[in-house]
């Protein structure tokens, strides 16, 4: 397949497997945190660890958009579902999801709640045109990269007078959860970041500048096939070797320092900051999350409905709070593969295409019973 | 985790063909209904009549859309069938059929349905003998359901079991996988993308007869339907109590499956097919039977893709393309298409 087999090419990846095993220090020990869930996944679904030699060590990040959604807000969704007259509309990746009393979407479908899995949010407003008569609500999850499609659907349904269609907004903000990261207290330990690529084609790499300088941490922007992670790999190491803490774009293909400014520009128009949000893993961080501005308030779900469900305390055992913070890997948890498998999940990360845990569980477990 | 019965509920995810199907499986329909022909765990059961094997093996069909590229769900419902039957190496003979028809159904449909049953069951060789029909309530149905049992008869000296398979065997695959899976996602109402790709619903009883000649001691046999190849190899992997090693350079795979797949983040591996299978065989019959599966119209790009090994945990795992290592896990819960 063009452009995709080029990306996933054995001999390119020994080729940088054998650079890095050269010039990656034998005397010291490099703990690069891949910050997105996509880059997890790359890693364990192409056995990218195989090709690095033992001192090289992949962190897992907080950079997956449904295991950072606290189950609070899957329990407000869930709550919309089944007010009357209500179609809730989620992407598919939530519809697993454990919420408060360990229930799930898919759960509250069997239950007679009319959810819908959805592919992109035209799809959300096609149901509120052929559905005049009830209310469609859009799970709307998802860093930066999913916000701008969110934006175009509120501003496409003022244009059609759909009356009957809103979102329940829950855009959060790549840069606050790295501030959160590299601000954790105790401290995550690590070297260098691989950044998120797809959400910096529309944010830009500039974002990520102040973090490097400050923290003095290298983050090179990292696309999501493997020969992007093993080059991303490669190109953090070096500069950790010559000890220059900067923002490098592996990704050059896709992000430019910008960004798109008419997406930036979209988002502005539709959202604005919200000043708190709720992190799973992460905690309270302020002006980490987008809202809908007042002057789109009648698409706004929680100004539509009354959403108000009461925070709910993880299970004390699951370990996906240490996990998300990069403090912990999925081994570390002791529920990981006994009580908490996909089919009956303790918490998100388990069960989102983008967890950590779903990576170790269905890519990675060899290397348990190994 | 065993199944709740006392508060859960059927989800779409029983109904996968992955763990939670085989979960909702070994925890309540084989707690009551358990015997030695179920216990064997295959798709279909051999009993001893008048002195012949019989086999016999039922199937039921609810798919939307009703018709697909390649296909519809009465071709599908005679081929999948069919191919539970024939995967025993019995000869499929005879076909049962019951309908359940949602009130305000089409009768030009039901004929368009009832007619490629007919020419499926005479390209496969098989009589539909029986039937029944029942009527829904508009609301109560989706259109049309389809079940369908078949009944065969096994050749003597035919020994063919999920269980059979041993380390050292050789895994073939008959041809490219993800071709129905996909074809039906294309035609998703809230889906539609345009591609060129057709299901592969077929008969593969003849396919299965001419490999049996070639080479009579095959192992095991399975069609990779729901759940797709990775789930039926496990499920071969737990019957057998062994491992697998693949190589996913060597699956097949159609450039225009791993596209689809690629933009809806799903992995073929777990794709359904319906006119595909797997054959295990000891490593020195495993050329001889590649061979005579290529020689057959059905089995062209057929392919030898790993080998099964000792592993006391049962896993199946895989040598990527890329030069590393993962498991190929069971299908959990559905394959959804993630977000970004």
């Amino acid at each position: 397949m063009k452009y995709i087999d080029e990306f996933r090419d054995q001999q390119q990846a020994q080729a940088i497997a054998n650079i890095i095993a050269l010039e990656a220090k034998s005397d010291r020990h490099y703990r690069l945190m891949e910050f997105c869930g996509g880059h997890t996944h790359a890693i364990y679904r192409y056995g990218v660890q195989d090709l690095m030699p033992d001192n090289v060590e992949f962190v897992h990040g907080p950079g997956c958009p449904v295991c950072v959604l606290p189950v609070g807000r899957i329990d407000e969704a869930m709550q919309l579902a089944q007010e009357q007259g209500v179609i809730l509309c989620t992407y598919g990746d939530m519809m697993r999801v454990p919420a408060g009393n360990r229930r799930s979407l898919m759960q509250a479908k069997a239950d007679g709640a009319d959810i819908r899995m959805v592919y992109s949010t035209q799809d959300a407003l096609k149901i509120a045109r052929d559905n005049p008569n009830q209310q469609i609500v859009f799970f709307a999850i998802g860093f930066e990269t999913t916000t701008p499609p969110t934006g175009v659907a509120i501003k496409q349904a003022r244009a059609e007078g759909l009356t009957n269609f809103s979102v329940f907004c829950n855009h959060v903000l790549t840069p606050a959860a790295l501030g959160a990261i590299l601000n954790a207290e105790p401290p995550v330990d690590i070297d260098a970041l691989l950044g998120p690529s797809h959400v910096s084609t529309i944010i830009g790499s500039h974002p990520y500048e102040k973090f490097a300088q400050q923290y003095g941490k290298p983050i090179v922007i990292a696309g999501f096939e493997p020969l992007d992670v093993m080059q991303s790999v490669l190109m953090a190491i070096r500069l950790l070797n010559k000890d220059r803490s900067v923002v490098e774009n592996e990704y050059s293909r896709a992000v430019t320092r910008d960004g798109n400014i008419k997406a930036q520009a979209l988002v502005k128009e539709v959202f604005e900051i919200r000043e708190n949000f709720e992190w799973r893993g992460l905690g309270l961080i302020s002006n980490s999350a987008l809202k809908i501005r007042p002057d789109f308030a009648e698409f706004d779900a929680e100004k539509r409905f009354t959403v108000s469900a009461q925070p709910v305390v993880d299970i004390k055992a699951c370990e996906c709070p240490a996990i998300l913070r990069g403090q912990k890997k999925p081994l570390d948890c002791k529920l990981f593969g006994t009580v908490c498998t996909p089919e009956n999940p303790m918490g998100s990360c388990m069960v989102s295409s983008e967890g950590a845990c779903a990576a170790y569980w269905r890519y990675g477990r060899l290397r348990v019973v190994a | 985790m065993k199944l709740n019965i006392k508060t859960g509920k059927v989800d779409m995810s029983h109904g996968s063909g992955g763990r939670a199907s085989a979960k909702l499986i070994s925890d309540l329909f084989m707690k009551h209904l358990n015997n030695e022909f179920l216990a064997k765990g295959n798709d279909s059961a051999c009993f001893d009549v008048a002195g012949k094997r019989m086999v016999m093996s039922t199937d039921a069909h609810v798919i939307s859309p009703l018709f697909f590229p390649g296909g519809d769900i009465g071709s599908l419902a005679v081929h999948g069938t069919v191919n539970d039957v024939a995967m025993s190496g019995a000869r499929p003979l005879y076909l049962s059929a019951s309908f359940i028809l949602e009130e305000g159904f089409p009768l030009s449909d039901l004929e368009r349905i009832v007619i490629s049953m007919s020419n499926a069951a005479k390209a496969a060789g098989v009589s539909v003998i029986c039937g029944d029909t029942k009527v829904v309530e508009k609301g109560k149905g989706d259109g049309v359901f389809i079940s369908t049992t078949g009944v065969g008869v096994l050749p003597e000296g035919i020994d063919i079991s999920g269980d059979l398979a041993r380390p050292g065997d050789a895994i073939l695959i008959s041809g490219s996988i993800g071709d129905h899976g996909i074809a039906i996602l294309s035609k998703r109402e809230n889906l539609e993308f345009e591609t060129t790709i057709e299901s592969d619903s077929a008969a593969l009883n003849d396919l299965v007869t001419e490999m049996i000649k070639a080479v009579p001691s095959i192992h095991c046999l399975r069609d990779p339907t729901r759940g797709g190849l990775a789930t039926t190899l496990n499920e071969i992997a737990l019957q057998s109590a062994v491992g697998m090693q693949l190589n996913e350079a060597a699956i097949p795979v159609k450039p225009q499956v791993a596209a689809a797949c690629e933009l809806l983040g799903l992995d073929p591996l777990y794709i359904a097919n319906e006119g595909k299978l797997v054959a295990i065989c000891a490593t020195e019959n495993a050329d001889r039977l590649l061979a005579a599966m290529r020689e057959h119209p059905l089995a062209r790009d057929a392919a030898i893709i790993g080998q099964v090994v000792k592993d006391e945990h049962h896993l199946v795992q895989m040598q990527t393309r890329f030069g590393g290592q993962r498991m190929v896990d069971w299908l959990a819960g559905e394959q959804l298409p993630r977000i970004c």
